[in-house]
């Protein structure tokens, strides 16, 4: 029953609903009757607001949903994801790094920051999970996540001592809210990346399967790691920067994926997209509706909604493995 | 004696070990032989309580193991598994004393110092005494573990494959010393051993499981013969006596005089 | 290393905790206010050893029950736990409750409630899980963020002066806790250590693993059970007093095991202890004396021990 939803027709059409959906949510009113009489002011609100929001709701979705998915894939391990790889920990240090040396810094500049510091964080994280003898496969998460309130320490330090508290909890929480014309733009940067992910996607596969198997069957097993692990840390970067933190949504939506579809990089890539700009979109319709008229910010609704959904995965996968 | 009745284990819904039903005399080596996914292993771990049986029970001399206290059970019985990977910083003599933990709880006596002491020269490792045990080779490691089961002195001693991972010398003298400690300690062994040869050659007892079930039990004699060993491990073989030892030849079907064997054994231990 | 040096270390280590409590107690004490500086600078030096023999102790058994030097109970989220709880007062019983009110009764419904939760995290999940302590750790960890969550949650629907109470129960700090619970608490740390001093040799056979344990007859799931309530109780404490302090245990558990070079508990719980004092008593100084208060103790010891950290698993990983 449930795996008929998984078929990329039918996410494609729920995805279309919902962004409709989407752009008449919200607290002024805009009824989808309206849509051929609408005043100017209606007009602003759904091009200038509502419509770069959703635009930025199914990037982020799908952009993360597929870094957790490429990140699994290179490191064989079902429980790696930008959050628990400390990824967005050093993204967030990065800004904040930007914002000191370069107090009127661009949303660029800080993306650069941000990428930098992403990258290497997630090189090392793999440089230590892939030298350690002893793989568990929770072990491994465990590290990053400790990894990564190590660097979350170090920002806080940093930020108290700057006094940008106040800024970098701003990140806290991803958000849509502000993804306004002018203020979204920059998401589309990861268009092009997502593109090269789908060309390497069986590349990851193969890459996964270590460095001796890869250089047996002929692929450059450094270029293709480090190629993988640019590009998510970098579209993992570009969200931190422009919503913020969405905790989980690269851990959830690729093992629910791979439930039903399997676990071939190839068959799944796209499908895994569309469920995770579905999931955000969701969310993201809750909490604007949940508290209205306020909003209740999206990475919370994640947060809260993905920690509940994981713990069931992981139930459900101990009690599989008895 | 130990009364092994009708112990079944299942994982999941999958019987590893279906009913098995063993008895084990005293002053012996029985070793339990079979092909991998026999259940060689989890019948070891019930029979010496690390594992839970799902029904039937096992007693020591006429006691069920899972009604008396484990520290009592401690001084009659003691287990040594397959996996030692130990990372702890802990010196020979320091794990070998590990084995008076039933009796003093930590605490070492003058008594317990002895026998720590007995245990290292019995076997052979004064040199190693002070060091580090990730430091040493495998044969010493495994010596060093045997001899924390000794120093535990009961009498009823469970290895599960002791020879893993060692070379035929390591194997020898480790098999030398459970001999020994059979003839001279009185002490009654039960192995788990993948090389039937080794099996052939210094048990008295074999048991041999198929599938979780008991394929055959009884002495070496018994169980050593061309039809059974054929049946249980579903392959050809061949019994030649070597210097007054059943060995089992399954190499080749062709290969079967003693000096193509011997030549074969070089290039086993060449490998 | 000798026993007779590890003694001899022990002693040193002891002299220097005691001195660094003089120095702390002392240093620039205005006679003006002796009356003020005294009874606070004691209550502060109390809870501090409290904290720090509550995280070593915790730290060091749990390690020795997981086998695994990288992980500590305080990565559990007990401090959202401890969150989760203030906001549910605040948001089912109001401001005004004598639950949030009074100091007293707020920390023994937290500690208790803190209890509960681990012991069911370890307990049921122990079973559950298969024994398969870093599949429990990493629920723990997703049930923290979850309560951590909830607790966001409930803030956004609480009135906003309500949010201002909450607030002030957020960060705990060494300098607002009551002398009464110090004193409550004491005595419960110190029951607590006469269990686990009497049983160091159990200790040891835990640290070989499970199947040693109970060839040598420790009855592992009764003794493991008792250790995992222990833990339980210490962490909540010591979260309760003073929020989290997730790398402490890490930071100073490493530091006895390269000092003592041993796996015996008789020294490295001890030694442990003394180490973990000596480290807070250092940090709640840098915090007082050079950044005068401006920074929570926490930060800087998460700071260090999370360097440190990522120092152990680099190291690890390169053998």
């Amino acid at each position: 029953m449930v795996k008929h939803l998984f078929r990329l027709d039918v996410l494609f059409v729920l995805l279309i609903v919902l962004s409709i959906a989407s752009m008449f949510v919200g607290v002024s009113a805009i009824s989808i009757t309206d849509i051929f009489s609408l005043s100017e002011y209606q007009q602003n609100i759904l091009f200038s607001s509502r419509f770069p929001r959703t635009m930025a709701i199914i990037i982020a979705g799908a952009a993360l949903a597929v870094c957790g998915l490429v990140m699994q894939q290179l490191t064989r391990n079902k429980f790696v994801s930008p959050t628990t790889a400390g990824t967005t920990e050093w993204a967030q240090l990065g800004i904040l790094l930007g914002m000191i040396f370069f107090p009127a810094i661009s949303i660029f500049g800080r993306l650069g920051f941000a990428t930098v510091l992403a990258v290497l964080g997630t090189l090392l994280f793999m440089r230590i999970i892939t030298s350690i003898k002893f793989k568990d496969v929770i072990f491994v998460p465990l590290i990053g996540l400790m990894l990564g309130s190590v660097v979350a320490s170090v920002t806080t330090f940093i930020a108290i001592r700057e006094n940008a508290l106040q800024a970098i909890s701003g990140w806290m929480h991803g958000n849509f809210a502000m993804m306004t014309t002018g203020r979204y733009e920059i998401m589309y940067i990861t268009i092009p990346m997502f593109i090269i992910v789908m060309l390497f996607a069986s590349r990851f596969t193969v890459a996964g399967m270590g460095e001796d198997f890869s250089k047996n069957l002929g692929l450059n097993y450094k270029f293709v790691l480090n190629t993988g692990l640019f590009l998510t840390a970098a579209l993992t970067a570009v969200i931190v920067v422009s919503v913020g933190l969405l905790p989980f949504l690269g851990l959830i939506v690729p093992n629910i994926v791979s439930i039903f579809r399997g676990d071939h990089l190839k068959n799944t890539i796209l499908i895994t997209a569309l469920v995770g700009a579905i999931f955000v979109m969701i969310c993201d319709i809750i909490g604007r509706i949940i508290i209205y008229p306020y909003e209740v910010s999206v990475g919370l609704v994640i947060a809260t909604v993905g920690s509940g959904i994981f713990l069931i995965l992981i139930f459900k996968r101990a009690k599989h493995d008895r | 004696m130990i009364n092994v009745k009708g112990i079944t284990k299942y994982f999941g819904k999958k019987p590893v070990v279906d009913d098995v039903s063993i008895s084990i005399g005293k002053g012996r080596i029985t070793s339990i032989i079979g092909p991998n996914g026999a259940g060689k292993s989890t019948v070891l771990s019930m029979v010496t309580r690390l594992l839970s049986n799902d029904s039937g029970e096992v007693l020591v001399e006429g006691e069920n193991i899972l009604t008396q206290p484990s520290d009592a059970l401690a001084k009659k019985i003691s287990i040594l598994k397959q996996s030692n990977h130990l990372q702890l910083k802990i010196t020979v003599r320091q794990l070998i004393a590990f084995g008076r933990y039933p009796y003093s709880k930590g605490r070492l006596t003058e008594e317990d110092e002895r026998v720590i002491d007995e245990t290292i020269q019995y076997m052979e490792l004064e040199e190693y005494e002070h060091s580090y045990i990730n430091e040493l080779s495998g044969g010493q490691r495994q010596r060093a573990y045997i001899g924390m089961t000794i120093a535990q002195d009961t009498e009823y001693i469970f290895l599960d494959e002791p020879l893993n991972n060692l070379d035929m010398k390591h194997s020898v003298q480790i098999m030398q010393i459970l001999r020994r400690l059979v003839r001279e300690r009185d002490k009654t062994i039960i192995i788990v051993i993948h090389d039937i040869n080794f099996a052939s050659c210094y048990s008295d007892d074999i048991v041999a499981l198929k599938h979780g079930k008991v394929a055959i039990s009884g002495t070496k004699d018994q169980v050593i013969k061309k039809e059974v060993l054929e049946e249980i491990y579903e392959m050809d073989m061949n019994i030649e006596v070597i210097g007054g030892q059943q060995i089992c030849v399954y190499f080749d079907e062709k290969c079967t005089t003693a000096n193509e064997l011997s030549a074969l054994q070089k290039v086993k231990v060449a490998q | 290393m000798t026993d007779k040096r590890r003694n001899r270390l022990l002693i040193i280590l002891t002299v220097a905790a005691i001195g660094l409590i003089a120095f702390y107690m002392l240093y620039q004490l205005n006679p003006d206010i002796l009356f003020y500086q005294l009874p606070s600078r004691t209550k502060r030096v109390v809870a501090i050893v409290i904290v720090a023999v509550a995280i070593a102790v915790s730290t060091v058994i749990f390690q020795t029950i997981v086998n695994n030097r990288i992980l500590t109970p305080s990565i559990m989220g007990l401090d959202s736990v401890y969150m989760f709880i203030q906001t549910s007062i605040i948001f089912f019983a109001g401001a005004t409750s004598t639950l949030l009110l009074d100091n007293r009764i707020n920390y023994f419904v937290s500690v208790i409630l803190l209890v509960i939760f681990t012991v069911l995290v370890f307990k049921y999940l122990f079973k559950f899980t298969g024994n398969n302590v870093f599949l429990l750790l990493l629920i723990g960890i997703i049930l923290g963020t979850f309560f951590g969550n909830l607790a966001s949650f409930m803030q956004l629907l609480i009135d906003p002066q309500d949010f201002m109470v909450l607030q002030s129960r957020m960060f705990g700090s060494f300098s607002s806790v009551n002398e009464q619970l110090l004193l409550f608490t004491s005595i419960i740390i110190i029951i607590l250590l006469i269990i686990v001093f009497k049983d160091f040799g159990s200790l040891d056979v835990l640290a070989l693993g499970r199947e040693h344990a109970v060839n040598l007859g420790v009855n592992y799931d009764r003794k493991v059970s008792q250790l995992l309530i222990i833990i339980a109780i210490l962490v909540s404490i010591s979260t309760a007093l003073v929020g989290p302090i997730m790398f402490l245990g890490l930071l100073v558990v490493n530091i006895a095991h390269e000092i003592f070079e041993t796996f015996r508990h008789r020294y490295m719980i001890i030694g442990t202890m003394l180490f973990s004092t000596i480290a807070l008593l250092l940090g709640q100084m840098v915090v007082q004396f050079v950044f005068n208060n401006n920074i929570e103790l926490s930060i800087i010891i998460n700071l260090v021990g999370g360097l440190y950290f990522i120092y152990l698993v680099l190291k690890r990983s390169q053998k």
